[in-house]
């Protein structure tokens, strides 16, 4: 009934066609393979480490005695760590640690995450001295505060101190946590600050109601890594204090004196919150330091 | 310089809904010059970029000149490239940049220096030639973006909307300058465009692309014209065609003809819809081909202005006809109030027609689509 | 670090949110590296360099320069090497990236300390590298990696341990720096003719380098403050600059000296940074471009 026109012919049917080469998609797939095969070979490399020292600290005392040794989890035991666990000042240090991290994050939180509102938001004389002194700071090696530090501490009655450890892991952080959280906060748009001021926000209402929910997820990530690097610092924390050690500072200095098995579940001890660190921050690792480095 | 053939074309992303193109054949002949023109997600960046190399196709075939090349990498196909953004290295000085192509491809400095110098000249670049991209203005990025792609003497030359990062002046003047520059090289040439008006100036023919293929192919004029479909006639003109939608009756003519009744109006239709009558149809009719006057004649349809829009060169005006709406364009002169009555003459000969579900042409004499 | 938009204001209150940290890293930062200087310099009677001269003549300290450049200067290329290979990888989107990328970003939470316990497990004389090759039937005993009677296999675990742990840190910065590249570029260079490694010189690397600069100069001047990594693996028979101050500091009471020590690396960074800031120095011009 209905009569369509016809589309117009696009093309030369009349042409004949080479056939298709299908060798360059071969070379392709090829490479492909090629590519996997160097992704999990570079993942072995990464990656067992790590198992063989979770293999190593969930072996009982005979299997680590045992040569040679199989890779394959044989002699499943909690043994080598609970008499890590119970070895003397491990569980202190281990709460030192956690309570020095926590404190750290807080402190270079409250006055850090200030400090990157301004450089995001504000321009003012000295703003470029201001983040100058913090890559500075940033390339400053731990080592030569440490020993002034420790010398200051001593006459200051801190030394030995939980809260001595914090405030170097803090000034330590600061630099960074000043730097991610202005990227944070860049990242919140001025106009929807600007609009709750239209709409009748105060300042600081503006900056509760609007700002500080959209910049959470980033602060959150900014404190976890703060956590991760005070949890990591063996040399400050060593030289700062004696009998109240972090978790690293015990097993460094109880190195030469202590049982291999202990060495181990110490090191299986200070990698596992890496591994739970790079788990929840696999998302914010690159705009961390893709953004806050240039 | 070569042809290009596209046979049966199938792209798909992993996650995205449906086929970015779907069996897409075109042929592109030697030193022709075709654009793709259609809305954003239409499929016709993928298909440039299947006839580059930078993306490969799920199935069918890319052959230029008499080589397949469906698989071949990019840098074997012997191609050159304007990118949307330019893509003008910013680490190399504009002469550098020009002569990259060259280089990668292994041709000795005096041969280069010397294709450099030509394009630079054809392009007005020459005084720029030791700067940094960073030091030019977007107008001389592209023009470098230009110079690096027609120094190449490759065998297509593809532009990915090469002129949407200009601003409008800058685009006018740049585009007669590229349809005056490919003219003289006579390179067989791709183009992905969105602008319509960049199309029609620009291609040989242009490809109108949708939801993945082809509409219509067809020279510009015959594109705006004649559309295919209901859509590239809706996509192509501004304003787009009118499209008015009625049932087909007898008509008053002699010999038992055929005319579509808009309720208020009846519009003759061509006999070549006679064995339709009683079904409906859509006219398709564009603006400026619609005769309006203030009085009432024979065969003119009354409709009521409901918008006057000055346009400078025309006027625009919006109007009721039995309660569809419809936009008339007439002489800069012509005055006209919301309210006024006026009488439109449907000039048969600038009538399309178009099946109702598919939104396809229907064959007839006066629309007869080109074989 | 550009707000899109920053006002100016004669308000005080970006000094007010400014001034805590600003204190904060003075006496932190500040005060103690004036009092390191100090403290470096001062004897009993004032002015002096017996602490730098005691420092120098401990043949333990020449020892632990030359192992803390060596290793610097063996495991970086390593590791741009590696880093930038392990980013292509990923460019390359393989089936798994994200898998991949999380294990090979693990050891950048891994602190040095731990990293030596780690690689402790495989190199120690009954673990779990002899092991394998027992196994295996490529030895018939268990070889001493960690003797101090063989330097080089003593050196050679270090740099593995070392290259396992920090490449993860210029990984991250190289595809972050990749990332920004726009792929058009990349894209450009294809069609044009370039091959893989054309690509790679003439446009990924030029485009990387802001990104490989602060990758270079961070890496080094960590490099520098290794020393647990060290002291987990051998003991005390590799010395390194860090070491030695903690050594000075903790086991000899010898502030001082401990101080000497520390400005020793603080002036090996700097003079590392503004050699590479000098020589990777690119053209404004080049910079303001992206």
């Amino acid at each position: 009934m209905s009569a369509p026109a016809v589309t117009p012919s696009t093309v030369d049917t009349s042409v004949a066609l080479p056939p298709v080469d299908r060798a360059p998609l071969r070379r392709l797939r090829r490479r492909r393979v090629l590519l996997q095969a160097a992704c999990v070979l570079v993942t072995l490399f990464m990656g067992l480490p790590v198992y063989l020292i979770a293999l190593a600290a969930f072996s009982s005392r005979a299997t680590l005695n045992e040569f040679p040794k199989s890779l394959l989890p044989t002699g499943f035991s909690v043994d080598t760590l609970s008499s890590f666990l119970s070895s003397s000042g491990v569980v202190a240090a281990f709460l030192n640690s956690v309570v020095v991290g926590l404190a750290t994050l807080v402190l270079a939180l409250l006055i850090g995450a200030p400090a990157g509102y301004a450089v995001a938001r504000f321009a003012f004389r000295g703003r470029d001295t201001y983040q100058l002194m913090l890559l500075i700071t940033r390339a400053l090696p731990i080592v030569v505060l440490s020993v002034p530090l420790a010398q200051l501490f001593l006459t200051a009655g801190l030394y030995d101190s939980i809260l001595a450890v914090t405030l170097v892991h803090s000034a330590l952080a600061l630099p960074t946590t000043v730097l991610i959280t202005a990227s944070v906060f860049v990242s919140v748009p001025r106009d929807l600050e600007e609009a709750a001021q239209v709409f009748g926000c105060t300042r600081a209402q503006a900056f509760r109601r609007i700002v500080a929910p959209m910049a959470l997820p980033g602060i959150a990530a900014a404190s976890i890594f703060t956590f991760v690097l005070s949890w990591n610092e063996v040399l400050a924390a060593a030289i700062l204090t004696l009998n109240n050690r972090t978790l690293p500072a015990q097993v460094l200095t109880s190195l030469a004196d202590s049982p291999i098995a202990y060495r181990f579940a110490g090191g299986f001890a200070l990698v596992l919150p890496a591994l739970l660190f790079i788990l929840l921050m696999r998302r914010y690792l690159l705009n961390m330091w893709g953004s806050t480095l240039r | 310089m070569a042809e290009v053939r596209m046979r049966d074309l199938v792209k798909s992303y992993p996650g995205g809904s449906g086929r970015a193109t779907d069996e897409v054949s075109l042929d592109v002949e030697d030193g022709e010059f075709v654009v793709l023109l259609g809305p954003s997600g239409c499929g016709k960046t993928t298909l440039l970029r299947m006839v580059a190399g930078l993306e490969l196709p799920d199935s069918g075939q890319v052959v230029i000149g008499s080589r397949d090349v469906t698989y071949l990498p990019p840098k074997d196909r012997n191609l050159s490239m304007v990118f949307q953004s330019y893509a003008v290295f910013p680490h190399k000085k504009v002469r550098a940049n020009i002569g990259f192509g060259l280089r990668m491809r292994g041709k000795d400095k005096a041969a280069v220096d010397h294709k450099v110098a030509w394009a630079a000249e054809l392009l007005q670049l020459t005084p720029f030639l030791d700067r940094y991209p960073s030091q030019l203005s977007g107008g001389q990025r592209q023009r470098v973006a230009v110079a690096r792609a027609i120094v190449m003497d490759a065998d297509v030359l593809l532009m990915d909307e090469p002129l949407s990062n200009l601003d409008a002046l800058l685009r006018l003047s740049f585009r007669a300058e590229l349809k005056r520059l490919v003219g003289e090289l006579g390179t067989t040439t791709l183009y992905v465009t969105h602008d319509q008006v960049e199309a029609l100036s620009l291609g040989d023919r242009v490809a109108v692309m949708r939801d993945g293929r082809i509409e219509q192919c067809d020279e510009p004029i015959a594109v705006y014209d004649a559309p295919a479909s209901e859509f590239v006639g809706g996509f192509l003109g501004s304003p787009p065609m009118n499209f008015l939608a009625g049932t087909l009756v007898e008509g008053d003519g002699d010999g038992g003809g055929v005319a579509l009744d808009l309720g208020a109006a009846r519009v003759p239709a061509p006999a070549e819809l006679a064995g339709m009558r009683g079904q409906a149809v859509v006219l398709g009719v564009r603006a400026e081909t619609i005769g309006v006057s203030r009085s009432a004649r024979p065969g003119a349809a009354r409709c009521v202005v409901e918008v006057f829009e000055p346009l400078g060169s025309a006027v625009l005006i919006t109007a009721e006809l039995a309660g569809q709406r419809l936009k008339v364009q007439a002489a800069n002169t012509f005055r006209a109030e919301p309210g006024d009555e006026l009488w439109l003459d449907l000039a048969p000969e600038h009538l399309r027609w178009y099946d109702t579900s598919s939104g396809a042409a229907l064959a007839t004499g006066t629309s007869a689509v080109p074989a | 670090m550009t707000a899109a938009r920053v006002e100016r204001r004669r308000l005080p209150l970006p000094f007010l949110l400014l001034l805590p940290s600003a204190v904060f890293m003075l006496l932190l930062f500040g005060w103690p590296l004036f009092m390191g200087l100090l403290e470096a310099f001062r004897g009993p009677d004032g002015f002096t360099t017996a602490h730098w001269e005691r420092m120098a003549g401990e043949p333990r300290f020449w020892e632990a320069v030359r192992n803390t450049l060596l290793l610097t200067a063996v495991v970086i290329p390593i590791q741009f090497v590696l880093a930038l290979t392990m980013a292509m990888l990923l460019q390359a989107k393989p089936r798994g990236a994200g898998f991949y990328f999380y294990v090979w970003a693990v050891p950048l939470a891994i602190s040095d300390l731990a990293a030596g316990l780690v690689w402790l497990a495989i190199f120690t004389d009954l673990g779990y590298l002899n092991s394998t090759l027992v196994n295996l039937g490529f030895v018939e005993q268990g070889i001493a990696w960690l003797n101090y009677q063989n330097p080089l296999s003593l050196f050679m675990t270090v740099v593995v341990a070392e290259v396992w742990r920090a490449t993860s840190l210029v990984l991250i910065i190289v595809v972050a720096g990749m990332q920004a590249i726009p792929k058009d570029y990349d894209e450009a260079a294809q069609v044009f003719g370039a091959s893989f490694w054309k690509r790679l010189w003439h446009v990924t690397l030029p485009l990387l380098r802001p990104s490989l600069q602060v990758a270079l100069i961070l890496r080094t001047i960590l490099a520098f403050e290794a020393f647990a990594v060290a002291q987990a693996l051998t003991g005390r028979n590799f010395p390194l600059l860090v070491g030695e101050t903690y050594e000075w500091s903790v086991g000899l009471q010898n502030p001082a000296v401990a101080s000497a020590v520390a400005l020793v690396v603080l002036g090996m960074s700097m003079v590392v940074a503004v050699i590479y800031l000098r020589a990777l120095r690119q053209p404004d011009s080049v910079r303001d471009a992206r």
